[in-house]
């Protein structure tokens, strides 16, 4: 039952490419530790899901992948997080925080598309890059809108303000706008928890497709939610990562008690 | 004791639900007359706005009893004091639109930049540092920034122009551009902060720099309470008094051009209430009329402000 967990422990699990791995990370927003220690492999074109209650640290392990963390003040990383095949260590100083955005995109769990068009929205990514070939922005606009499939809702109206969607649109807007640019792998940052069940069905359909092309790491409050779309998870509580494994064992048979309480529903 | 049917669940235990009933008138009677403190306040600053409002009709229309309309809104001569007395607005209404078009030229950019640097660039500590110095600058007494015009700009800006009069709308102007970057500059970062840090997050999220997340997300996103911030200013401008009787000169002088001394509908406005023309005259009355313009012009402006200001909250 406690096995030490050493850096192989987890990446062992994952036989299959990693496209990113955590090594004894840490991360302290000041003198507060909010991530122990944490090996957490990402295998490429996969969905990991990041479980776990409230607090525990799973979003701040999310943003440390895109480098959220240095917008603030008193920030600290610690450790390694590797971004394959390159093998660069994201979080080290020397490494460009924009590259690593370009990269690495995010979806948050509030839609927030900027006060911009449609067309605006998906090509911000673009644009921030100095694109400014109209024909190539529209064709990659229409690639990122039919891949968040949304593409047929708003073609005709691409130049409309994109507060006028709906939630769900909007948040598929924001996965179009995330996916425009080509990232390596998005983040999901709780991408359901502001949307109606047929809103996050959509959603849900919508990650399944994309992680063909796309590493996807996502951040659920919604277990059911992990063990429907996830091909790996990772349990966390109180900055550490408790457990992970391929989803359909750490669903079924999980090896920690604490996992085993959460995942059914006795604390959390 | 029983509940009654008016929706009490019972929980609620017997000595305190008679405190509560016999309570009851008195702390109606109470809110009663708080209620009725408020009321009388808000009251009283309404009423003073429509008495100065009906005062300015009330004394313009005996103004107008003895002066056409179209030569007050057209004519291009005000010379009240002089023996054929002529009545025509034109100069006053051109030099204050000139001096708060320059004031409106400092305090527009200069706010708006000094705006975004606090809200998106400065360190959190280095902006509370600077803000109240922003504040203090918002402090000083409009006579101190008249003779600041007066005594110091028109000077040094006479060494570039030559031949600059020593009362000019340009020194004026600047000035008084300068009083009101504060104001601006505060209203417009206001609307900054009030984006939401997710919006920020997003677009740093895609790679964006700071400048870019500013220009691209940040200004779209408060670009109504910014725009508000500028009319605002220039409800301010146009309202300005003592920094343009000082320095501009008060003679009315239909000129477009800023180094001209000129006169404004304020500084008019002061001249004559401090004694030049005699209670009950018609050249006394017509204070009121150019009043009730500056009235009429300030209300649109701040209208329009209020207006965009609101609509900084129905975005999000």
């Amino acid at each position: 039952m406690n096995q030490p967990k050493t850096l192989d422990d987890n990446a062992a699990m994952v036989t299959e490419t990693l496209k990113a791995e955590t090594r004894k990370f840490n991360f302290f927003y000041g003198d507060n530790q909010a991530l122990k220690n944490v090996d957490l492999p990402v295998a490429e074109r996969r969905v990991t899901a990041l479980i776990g209650p409230s607090g525990c640290g799973k979003s701040t392990l999310l943003r440390s992948f895109n480098r959220m963390h240095d917008l603030y003040p008193g920030n600290r990383y610690e450790g390694e997080i590797r971004l394959y095949p390159d093998d660069v260590n994201l979080v080290s100083p020397e490494v460009d925080p924009i590259e690593i955005r370009m990269r690495i995109s995010m979806v948050f769990q509030k839609p927030n598309p900027f006060p911009k068009t449609i067309f605006e929205n998906v090509a911000y990514g673009l644009m921030v890059r100095g694109e400014k070939r109209r024909s190539v922005l529209e064709e990659k606009v229409e690639e990122a809108l039919r891949g968040a499939a949304l593409w047929e809702e708003v073609k005709d109206r691409l130049d409309d303000l994109a507060f006028n969607l709906s939630g769900g649109q909007q948040q598929r807007l924001c996965i179009a706008r995330a996916l425009a640019s080509d990232p390596e792998i998005i983040l999901f940052d709780e991408p359901t928890s502001a949307l109606d069940p047929i809103a996050t069905a959509s959603i849900e359909e919508l990650i399944a497709e994309i992680k063909e092309k796309v590493t996807i790491l996502i951040v659920t409050h919604n277990m059911q939610q992990a063990a429907r779309i996830s091909d790996y998870t990772a349990f966390m509580y109180l900055g550490e990562l408790v457990e992970f494994g391929r989803t359909d064992e750490l669903f079924v048979r999980p090896r920690k008690k604490q996992t085993e309480d959460y995942i059914t529903g006795r604390f959390g | 004791m029983t509940t009654t049917d008016t929706g009490g669940s019972g929980s609620l235990s017997s000595p305190y639900l008679d405190r509560i009933r016999t309570m009851r008138h008195v702390r109606n009677g109470k809110e009663r007359i708080i209620e009725a403190i408020l009321f009388v306040a808000a009251f009283c600053a309404v009423a003073v706005t429509v008495a100065i409002v009906a005062i300015l009709l009330y004394e313009a229309s005996t103004f107008f009893e003895h002066v056409s309309l179209v030569e007050f809104l057209t004519g291009t001569e005000w010379t009240p004091l002089f023996e054929r007395a002529r009545y025509g607005m034109l100069p006053l209404l051109v030099g204050t639109v000139v001096t708060s078009a320059i004031a409106f030229l400092v305090a527009g950019p200069l706010g708006f930049l000094i705006a975004m640097y606090l809200s998106e660039f400065a360190p959190p500590k280095l902006a509370e540092v600077l803000k109240p110095f922003l504040e203090l600058l918002a402090g000083v007494p409009t006579i101190v920034y008249g003779y600041f015009a007066l005594l110091f700009v028109t000077p040094l800006l006479q060494k570039l122009i030559p031949g600059l009069p020593g009362f000019n709308m340009l020194s004026a102007g600047l000035v008084m551009g300068l009083m009101i970057v504060p104001y601006v500059a505060s209203i417009a970062e206001d609307a900054m902060r009030a984006v939401p840090m997710a919006l920020r997050e997003g677009s740093y999220a895609m790679g964006a720099t700071r400048f870019q997340t500013a220009m691209w997300v940040v200004l779209p996103a408060s670009f109504s309470g910014v725009m508000a911030a500028f009319v605002l200013g220039i409800s301010r401008a146009v309202g300005e008094t003592m920094i343009v009787a000082i320095a501009a000169g008060q003679q009315p002088n239909f000129t477009f051009d800023p180094r001209e001394p000129a006169a404004t509908i304020t500084a008019y406005i002061v001249q004559v209430a401090m004694g030049d023309l005699p209670h009950g005259s018609i050249g006394y009355q017509s204070i009121f009329a150019v009043g009730l313009v500056l009235v009429v012009i300030t209300l649109f402006f701040n209208l329009i402000g209020q207006m965009l200001r609101r609509r900084i909250r129905e975005v999000y």
